[in-house]
């Protein structure tokens, strides 16, 4: 248990005595009380799959950068196309260092004269630091709260609440009313399915949060969901899967670096992440199924044919939607094929993988051109 | 028949020279759902205090020590098989082992049901 020095530092969320009165178990995340589970988070993941989950992610770190010439200027740390980035279109991107390793993974949206960048909760004011110290001088939306409604039903739920929303297509966002507040809703998320991502001022978010409750498809759902359907998903999670010693080759995520970007370079840690684009990262993450119904947890080791370890578990846990143990890690390059068998260490206990292509589950976002 | 609970939130339920041993309705409402228990083997020697089981939910693994000492005469099968058990009727259906004890006297110390509610009501 926290003793009371601890509980002093960590903060509440604007709509925590909202968790409280619907039983959500609150636990310290991120340096804020915050909603674990509601009725429990197997039934809380299979909600979110099958219908629409609501989700309180307002610890993350919401940042506006103003200026002149700043789609260049954030493109000096951010390996995206940011230039060539539509009005109303999100990319995800990386914030990097100068030896190429990621300081956080955001979304970057240009929202007319300014981007809006989304960044982690426990990472936000380190970013901020890390900009400030580049000479941007981000604008930090510490008012505003930040909601996600995430599901196959997320649409029918929002779109009478947000008319025009179902417009929206996966990457995109606009400005909206709901429940008479201001809003930034894009169709975005972090659970591999289709869904909103809802910006609003601290002071509206209980009212939102029950008009989208008074609906009969949405339920709460806490972090425990939200940490199992993203593993599903093959996300990765930063503090966990990503961190400063991985560079977004390592981390198989290259996909954050755009075509003019690599030819280009110009960005921080370049010159290491381009080597690395050509010529193969020494360790990658990978996914990974396990026989059996014992999850490997964070920290495991992975072991070789030979019993080296070759790298260790990051991410690992007890799939709900596919009723087995799966994870994610890092393993030496030349045993990222999927397929590939790995031996996995905990606490003192074997453990046979294989190499899983991700996303585990299919994602089922809602992209342009899709009926 | 007598009934003891131990301040990890096992229970311990004792005939004759047998005690039968599983988790509290606490304790398996503060893991959250159970994806997976492993039970020791019979004829296992156990020490009071040792880990003598392994209890998983979606969100972290914990040992169930064993809170007396004596040799494994039977492993629950169904937790195994069906770990939500564990959830569901962790106090019956839901129990871990069944142990010969070895030394009586080592359930002095433990709570009775009533001062255990009390206890862990609190908690």
């Amino acid at each position: 248990m926290a003793d009371a020095d601890t509980l002093d530092l960590i903060q509440t969320l604007p709509l925590d005595s909202w968790h409280r009165a619907r039983g959500g178990r609150m636990v310290p995340f991120a340096g804020y009380h915050m909603p674990v589970q509601y009725e429990g988070i197997m039934a809380e993941h299979g909600w979110t799959r099958e219908s629409a989950g609501l989700f309180d992610v307002s610890h993350m770190g919401q940042l506006v950068f103003r200026g002149q010439g700043m789609d260049a200027a954030l493109e000096r740390l951010l390996p995206g196309d940011l230039i060539g980035l539509k009005d109303g279109r999100l990319r995800y991107s990386l914030l990097l260092n100068e030896a190429g390793g990621i300081v956080d993974d955001l979304m970057a949206t240009r929202r007319g004269d300014h981007f809006y960048l989304v960044v982690n909760g426990a990472t936000k004011h380190g970013d901020i630091a890390a900009f400030e110290a580049a000479g941007l001088q981000p604008e930090h939306l510490a008012g505003q709260a930040l909601l996600a409604l995430q599901g196959p039903r997320a649409v029918e739920a929002l779109e009478p609440l947000a008319p025009g929303v179902a417009g929206l297509t996966f990457m995109q966002g606009g400005a909206f009313t709901i429940a008479g507040a201001d809003a930034w809703i894009s169709r975005s998320g972090y659970t591999g399915e289709d869904g909103f991502e809802i910006s609003i001022p601290a002071s509206a978010a209980e009212t939102v949060a029950e008009a989208l409750l008074s609906s009969e498809l949405v339920k709460p759902i806490g972090l425990g969901a939200r940490d199992s359907l993203r593993l599903e998903a093959g996300l990765p999670l930063y503090g966990h899967d990503l961190d400063q010693r991985t560079t977004p080759v390592m981390a198989d995520v290259t996909f954050a670096i755009s075509k003019r970007r690599r030819a280009e370079g110009g960005f921080a840690g370049a010159e290491r992440i381009l080597l690395e684009l050509e010529n193969g990262p020494v360790q990658k993450r990978v996914g990974f199924t396990l026989e059996g119904r014992q999850p490997v947890r964070e920290g495991a080791r992975i072991l070789d044919g030979e019993g080296n370890e070759v790298g260790r578990v990051t991410s690992g846990g007890f799939a709900p939607s596919l009723g087995r143990p799966i994870g994610m890690g890092y393993v030496a390059t030349t045993l990222a094929a999927p397929g590939t068998p790995l031996t996995l260490e905990q606490r003192g206990k074997l453990f046979p993988a294989t190499v899983a292509p991700t996303p585990f589950v299919p994602h089922r976002y809602h992209r342009k051109g899709a009926a | 028949m007598s009934l003891y609970f131990t301040k990890e939130h096992e229970w311990i339920r004792v005939e004759g020279d047998t005690a039968t041993v599983g988790i509290s309705e606490h304790a398996q409402h503060a893991l959250g759902d159970i994806v997976f228990a492993e039970a020791p083997e019979p004829g296992r020697q156990l020490n009071k205090g040792d880990e003598a089981a392994v209890v998983e939910s979606v969100k972290a693994a914990s040992d169930v020590y064993t809170p007396v000492s004596g040799e494994v005469i039977e492993a629950n099968q169904a937790i195994a098989d069906e770990p939500a058990l564990i959830n569901t009727d962790p106090e019956g259906e839901g129990w871990f082992f069944k142990l010969r004890l070895s030394d009586p006297s080592e359930l002095d110390g433990l709570m009775d049901e009533a001062r255990y509610r009390e206890w862990s009501s609190k908690l």
